[in-house]
Order: C-alpha cells, then structure tokens, then sequence
C-alpha cells in the first residue's frame, strides 16, 4: 500500500488543456472518490494515475517514486473498468489469476490467493465459467476479483456500478465498502453519482472543467460547499439558488424579506430539506404547490414562490398538500450558504 | 394477441419456397458443372439439356488427374493462394491493428492512397505491371504472383482486419497492461485470440480471391510449369473443340481446396466470442 501525489498535473490533447494544474494528497488507505459531470476530467486523471494516459505535466509519485514515465504495468495498481473488461476467451479462474500467469507464478501458487479472492466475492462455483456465462453482477464481482487478486498498492475503479441496475448497484456499492474496510488498501473511484461519493468516500474530489473545485471529506462537502457549483453537485435534490438584491439597508429576497449579511453576496442558497413547510401565513415566503412527489420517507414539494420563482422543498415523512394548494416557506437560517457574484462561499449569515 | 400475430401458414410456405428457389437458382451452375463432369463424353450433345445424365462415368477425373498437367496446376494454384493468403493476412492485420489503436501522422493520407488504390480497374494496370514484373525478372515465376496478389489485397484485408479490431474493446488491452502485460503481449494473449474470426475471414477471402484470379496470371506466365489452375482451364479448348467434360471435372476438382479451406477456418468464422467481454 501507497500513497500518491499529485503536483501541478496537466493534460492537453494537441493545443487543448483538459486538465489544469492538479495538486492531490492521497493517503496510504484512504479511499478518494474523483466526481464530477461528464467531461470534468476524472475518467483522464483515473487513467493518468493508472499510466494509461501520458502526463503532459507536473509531477505524480505513488509511495515516493516518481511515477510519470512508468508503464502501467510497473505501478503496482488494479483496474476496475466500467466495461468490466473481462478477457471473453478465458475462465472466470484464469480472469482472476492472469496478473499472476503474466509475471510468469506456476499454477499452483496462482490457485491459492485465486481462491480466497473467489471465496471473499461469492465466486467459488463459477471458477470454471466464461464471462459470456455471467450476469452483470456476477461480471462485476469477476472484476474485483482481479483485482484483489493482484494485490496491489492501490486499486483504482472507473465507474464500475454504472452499468448495474439500482438494487444491485447499492449491494456493490456496500460490497465495496465492505472489501476497502478488510483490505485497506488506497483506493481512487471515479463516478458522476454523489450518492456513491457520499457514502464510498473517506474524502471526496468534486471536479469541473478540468478544474478541482474542493476536497474534502461528505459532510464538509454538504454543509460547507466551496463554490456555487459544488453546492449544487453535491447533494439531492440539488440546492435551491436564490437572487439577492442589495440596497442601502442591506439584503433582500425577490419578495422583499430581509436578510441579515455581507452586502457581496449575490446569491442565497438552500438546500430542499432546510426549507420549512408552513402555514401560508407563517411563512416568509408565500408559495403555490405545483408537484408533489411522495417518496414515503419524504415528500418533494415542487413550488412557485411569489416574487422569487421556482422552490423545492423537501418534508420528511408524508404532508398534507396538493398541487394548487397555498403554503408557506420558511429559510432555517443557520443552514443558508451566500455566494458572490463569482459564486465563491462567504462566510455564514448568523 | 399471441393468436393475432401468428404468421399465416401461406405465408410461411411462400417464404420457404422463396428462399428454396433463391438457392436452387444460386446453387444451379454447380450442379451443371458436376453433371457435365459424370456426363460420358459421347453423350454431352445427345443429353443436351436433361436434368440427369442417362449414363454416368469417372472417366473425365481419371483423364483430368492422370493424363493432363492439371494436378501441376493444382499444385502451382495452392501455392499461390497459400503463400498470397498467409502474407496478406500478415500485413493487413499489423496494419489493421495500427489503424484501429494508434494516431499518427499522415494516417488519413494512408488511408486514402490505400482507397484510391482500389478505384483503378485492373486493365488500366496490366501494363506498367507485366514492365515492372519483366524488369526484375520474374516472369513466368509464381513468386511474381504472389507478390502481385498480395500487394492488390491489401488495402481491402486492412480495413476488414481493421473493423475486427475496432471491434474488440480497447479496456481489454488497457486491462492487460494494467494486469502486467506490455503492448505486444496485450496483443498476442488478449487481443489475437479475440480476432481469430476476423483473421479467418481475412484468410479465406483472399485465398479465394488468389485462386480463381485470372487476369494477371495470364499476362504474368506463360510456361507450362508455372501455370495456375485458372489459366490451366483454357488448355482444355483448343482451336477446334472445347473438352467440356475434362475442363467441368477440373472445375469440380478446383472447388475442393476452397471448400476444404473454409472447412477448416469456419470455426474460427463463427462470431460472438467477445460477447461477455463488456457490460451486458
């Protein structure tokens, strides 16, 4: 096990930089989740860490040793790839031990760690199968497999729940969770899904365009976003925005209601679950109810606020609305986040 | 609803005799080719058009083996074919195999020499190539041949072999590497048994294409030796009679090698052997 370093990392392809000048710290055994929209440069970082993709610049090191001009197969690292990438024309077994078989380890000494490995996954009846034979999941867990197999330094997924369906998704999500917990090795998991970052992660990379936008561990994420767009990535259902208008006596909402804060702020944001549902009166914001989606353990109220426009809010357990109905919002004001006019966090109204 | 989509059986009978009359058209000449062939030589003009010959007879393979160069002919045709096959499949699977995973300069402008290559009509070549051919010495040689028929087939060898590559994953290779491989390794364990079917069907259309090719095989040899078993077909029609039986049972034999080929390659024709190798 190792940790990396990354020290002022690019990307280019021809003239276009697609990655900006990456400093990362990963600690021996800590598992980082890179995560981001599509195009941010994840998949390219995850593929630059595994030696897959040239580095155009700066520095990575993995335990130390300076690792930019070393092969892929002298990192000492495993792959999950979202495709799985199982080789068709060999056994479940053969998958699995074929790290081994490559660095030239006679037979006998390959089936032992091929075993524990097929045992730890649930995969001990389907040593002699093909991956034609297998189930997504089962593909998945042949993945693993591999890779836990090599035992390597560091293990590093790109993707690898995204082509499952939702249930078996959140068993190899705990599955993988459960594998870095016994294994402990470092681990970099790249995936446009924050519940995956959210609940994988010891700290989590939110990446835009090319960019890291912040780093740190799901609730410093959640309750202190750095930046506009991380307020919105992370989290679900994404935080409401509201404009703010400053005038002579400070802040104040569309609907006129004031706020204490620094004048800069631009922009108040709000995230669905910190947005009390009230009665029209009591509210500081008058709304209409347009959708109401019942979750069963919440309730998503999708509302038009008066003189501030569209505003969700989300109620834990059941409430008694319908679309039409009048309601009223209320801002729980230790839990709102301001942002400039750049959409940079500033400090907390209270 | 299953009851409302039932095909209705006219229909299914029509389709059936579409497609047997689709195959009894296609497969006609060969079942001509093999009745002239048994047909006793007398009997070839008083049989006419009958469906069955009244006698059969062996008599024109036992001539076609025995008393003619054929089977030199033979020999020279499966040597070409072979040795054309097996160099092209060679070249168009390095190629292939470049096209399909690397960018480099200049590879639009090879690819499209490479197409142009293939819009100029043989004839208009014949020339410069029988000049080229004189000039280092290799007429009448098979060895002018194969490099002849190796140099036409590969602009279309690549790009088949080139498809079949791009066909197969590159996570594949990358999770070889990863998994300890270099590049070439990568290729010859992971991706080179993956594209048996592409290589088999490489092999097997050029081989075809060397084994009946005619043209420069006329204008390249011109020695009984050196001769292929197309332009040894024309040494059955003399100036003034054609040996319709001996020239047909040489045809049926010059089919066995091509059917004996894809016998032998079929296996490796049959697709689906990277199914499984990705998701779903």
């Amino acid at each position: 096990m190792a940790g990396m370093e990354m020290r002022a990392l690019r990307k280019s392809y021809g003239g276009l930089e697609v990655l900006h000048d990456i400093d990362l710290t990963i600690d021996d055994g800590e598992f980082v989740v890179l995560v981001g929209p599509s195009g941010c440069g994840k998949s390219t970082l995850l593929r630059m860490i595994a030696g897959l993709e040239p580095i155009t610049g700066g520095e990575f090191r993995i335990g130390g040793r300076r690792m930019n001009e070393v092969p892929p197969r002298d990192r000492d690292i495993a792959m999950v790839f979202q495709s799985y990438a199982l080789y068709p024309h060999m056994s479940v077994g053969r998958n699995m031990g074929f790290s081994m078989e490559i660095r030239r380890r006679p037979a006998a000494e390959r089936a032992g760690p091929v075993a524990a490995a097929a045992r730890t996954l649930g995969l001990d009846r389907l040593l002699e199968r093909f991956p034609k034979a297998l189930s997504g999941g089962q593909r998945q867990r042949v993945a693993m497999g591999r890779a836990i197999v090599r035992d390597p330094q560091a293990f590093l997924f790109d993707e690898p729940l995204s082509n499952l369906d939702a249930a078996l998704r959140v068993e190899m999500r705990l599955e993988i969770a459960r594998l870095h917990q016994r294994l402990g090795t470092t681990t970099v998991y790249v995936t446009h899904d924050q519940v995956e970052a959210m609940t994988l992660a010891d700290r989590i990379v939110v990446m835009n365009g090319g960019v890291i936008q912040q780093v740190g561990n799901p609730l410093e994420l959640y309750d202190r976003p750095a930046n506009r767009f991380v307020a919105q990535f992370i989290g679900s259902p994404t935080m409401n925005l509201l404009d703010l208008v400053a005038d002579a006596d400070g802040l104040r909402l569309g609907n006129g209601v004031r706020l204490l804060g620094p004048a800069p702020a631009a922009q108040l944001g709000i995230r669905p679950e910190h947005l009390a549902v009230v009665a029209p009166a009591d509210g500081e914001i008058t709304a209409q109810a347009l959708v109401i989606e019942r979750l069963g353990s919440d309730t998503n109220v999708f509302t038009e606020a008066e003189g501030i426009g569209p505003l969700l809010a989300r109620v834990h357990g059941n409430v008694d609305l319908r679309p039409g109905d009048r309601l009223g919002l209320r801002l729980i004001r230790e839990r709102i986040h301001l942002f400039d006019a750049a959409g940079r966090r500033l400090p907390p109204m209270h | 609803m299953a009851a409302l989509r039932r095909t209705p059986p006219a229909l299914v009978a029509g389709k059936y005799a579409a497609i047997a009359a689709y195959v009894a058209f296609a497969l006609f000449p060969l079942y001509w080719l093999l009745k002239i062939a048994l047909t006793p030589d007398t009997l070839i003009f008083s049989d006419g058009t009958a469906l069955w010959p009244s006698e059969l007879t062996l008599d024109n393979f036992r001539t076609v083996i025995f008393q003619s160069d054929f089977m030199a002919y033979f020999r020279n045709s499966v040597t070409v074919s072979l040795s054309t096959a097996a160099a092209t499949t060679l070249i168009a699977a390095a190629a292939g195999y470049a096209f399909s995973r690397f960018t480099f300069r200049g590879k639009r402008w090879v690819v499209a020499l490479m197409l142009l290559t293939q819009m100029f009509p043989l004839l208009m070549i014949i020339a410069p190539i029988y000049k080229l051919v004189a000039a280092i010495g290799l007429l009448n040689s098979l060895t002018s041949l194969i490099v002849v028929y190796t140099a036409f087939n590969i602009p279309f060898a690549t790009f088949l072999m080139q498809s079949f590559f791009d066909g197969i994953p590159r996570d594949l290779e990358e999770a070889a590497m990863i998994d300890g491989c270099t590049r070439l390794q990568a290729l010859r364990v992971v991706i080179l048994p993956l594209t048996l079917p592409g290589l088999g069907a490489t092999l097997g259309f050029v081989f075809t294409a060397a084994w009946s090719e005619l043209l420069f095989a006329l204008m390249l040899i011109n020695s009984n030796d050196a001769m292929t078993f197309p332009v040894g077909l024309l040494t059955f029609v003399s100036k003034f009679s054609v040996d319709w039986g001996q020239m047909m049972a040489a045809g049926v034999l010059a089919l066995v090698p091509s059917c004996l080929f894809f016998l032998f390659i079929q296996r490796y024709l049959v697709q689906g052997l990277t199914s499984g190798a990705v998701k779903g």
